[in-house]
């Protein structure tokens, strides 16, 4: 479904990937995480397109999206979900106005039929009743929510969840987890989530990838990554200040 | 020496650079002005953002800009006894000069500003790239509204500045002053022609393109952070007030 090849890419002569490899499987969920700033955000930007590597290849149900024009890239990001790490809701419009925007804007749904997918998604996740709020009158928890509404409401093939549960306290952490797994269930796409939550981020994905000084150090179930003898993946497991990490 | 000539080439071409960087911008969004789908509801959401925010800066600064050029003008036109003239003095000096570049200026200080910091703010916290993401174009959504809306407003605002003005004008000559009313209003109507208001109307609309243009290309390439956003609202000012006084000057020497 996605294939990461030899992905390289520096800011201002720092080198930020540095040969990113990476396989995610149709449906699945896979994790990549990584201490803060190794380059997990410049990853997922690189697959919605956003930035362009200075080498190597992303393929998307097998097409190279670092070759295609921007006409031809919106069609592969129409297959496209994604949740921002702050949420990147439109500050002018209003709860149902964020989540309706993906479906006003790029289908030709009844005003009826988008406001019952609406509904529904607000449903979903737990915001019934809140949609003539504005995302300023919203809590850090709830913005999440609305944007992962906003970011499910086209029932897109691939999602892509930016940190979805930083700054968030635990519970509300957890319940982003739940609702993580249970869209996923509902509209079975494949996800890739960005994440440093361990362990609680094991619960919910497939697959867990290590990125570390600009590689993928490691791929594998999260009993695999749990059991890892690689001292990097271990000392962030346990989040350890002693190890091979320097900060 | 070699040094001096290799940073002062460096800096050139860093300039030239961003100026291209800044022209290919705007031909980007002159293309999507004329591409459906048109976006009037965000149209009309920048019409009236422009015009709610500038509105009493125009109204306050009009007004005394009209009394001020009475003030000073019925001084210098008492010297050659021609006190008379004070009514096209004022009209001509607020239609071809004051109105349209004081409107853009009082327009750039307060809906130029807040532009480039809702958009620099867009920006940051990734809502531009949430449209992008969305297979949207951010410059049809955010950029084209502000452009078309600038270009209409800014000669409606500037017909208002010239109105208040020449009525502020009016107050001190003919109330306070004690010039003839009769002859205020009637030798304004012999001096200033039609050909006079078009210089305002192409002034106003040139100030409106580029009050939009750079404030919006500062927003939508801003810096990281609040500090980021800050410095782009600056250099947003700054450089539009710089462009207006300039392209006034080449305008006003084409049109004379």
């Amino acid at each position: 479904m996605i294939e990461i090849i030899d992905l390289h890419k520096s800011f201002n002569g720092q080198k930020v990937l540095n040969g990113v490899n990476l396989k995610i499987a149709e449906k699945e969920i896979v994790t990549i995480m990584g201490i803060s700033g190794c380059g997990k955000s410049v990853l997922i930007k690189h697959i919605i397109g956003l930035l362009m590597p200075d080498k190597g290849r992303i393929l998307i149900e097998g097409v190279d999206i670092t070759k295609l024009e921007t006409k031809e890239l919106d069609k592969i990001r129409e297959k496209l979900g994604v949740l921002f790490q702050g949420g990147a809701l439109f500050d002018s419009l209003t709860v149902y106005g964020n989540i309706a925007f993906p479906l006003r804007e790029k289908t030709k749904l009844s005003r009826e039929e988008v406001r019952d997918r609406v509904m529904h998604a607000l449903e979903d996740v737990g915001l019934k009743g809140m949609e003539r709020k504005y995302p300023g009158e919203l809590s850090g928890g709830m913005k999440k929510r609305v944007a992962v509404a906003r970011a499910l409401i086209s029932e897109p093939a691939i999602v892509l969840f930016d940190e979805p549960t930083t700054g968030l306290d635990p519970i509300i952490a957890s319940s982003i987890h739940v609702l993580i797994k249970s869209t996923h269930k509902k509209y079975g796409y494949t996800g890739v989530v960005i994440s440093h939550e361990v362990p609680k981020i094991f619960e919910i994905t497939d697959k867990v990838a290590m990125l570390h000084n600009g590689i993928i150090i490691e791929v594998g179930t999260p009993e695999e990554i749990q059991n890892s003898t690689n001292p990097i993946v271990r000392q962030f497991i346990t989040g350890s200040h002693e190890g091979p990490i320097e900060y | 020496m070699e040094r001096l000539l290799i940073a002062i080439g460096l800096w050139t071409i860093s300039r030239l650079r961003r100026m291209g960087h800044m022209f290919v911008f705007l031909l980007n969004s002159f293309y999507f002005i004329f591409i459906p789908p048109f976006k009037f509801r965000l149209l009309l959401r920048q019409i009236r953002f422009f015009g709610n925010k500038s509105m009493l800066v125009i109204l306050l600064t009009g007004s005394f800009t009209g009394m001020v050029l009475a003030l000073q003008l019925f001084y210098i036109l008492r010297k050659f006894g021609s006190e008379a003239l004070l009514g096209p003095g004022i009209a001509l000096s607020l239609i071809r000069e004051l109105g349209p570049v004081l409107s853009a200026l009082m327009v750039t200080g307060r809906a130029g500003s807040a532009l480039t910091a809702e958009v620099g703010m867009m920006r940051i916290s990734e809502q531009i790239d949430a449209l992008t993401a969305m297979a949207l174009n951010p410059i049809r959504y955010l950029i084209v509204p502000n452009i078309v809306a600038a270009i209409i407003v800014f000669p409606l605002l500037v017909a208002i500045f010239n109105v208040i003005g020449i009525f502020g004008g009016y107050l001190v000559g003919v109330e306070i002053l004690g010039v003839s009313s009769g002859t205020y209003f009637s030798l304004m109507e012999d001096y200033v022609t039609m050909e006079d208001i078009m210089v305002g109307i192409y002034k106003s609309l040139s100030f409106g393109l580029i009050v939009s243009w750079i404030c919006c290309y500062k927003g939508f390439y801003t810096g990281y952070g609040a500090e980021g956003v800050s410095k782009s609202t600056t250099e947003a000012v700054v450089l539009c007030s710089i462009l207006i006084l300039i392209w006034d000057y080449f305008l006003g020497a084409i049109l004379l």
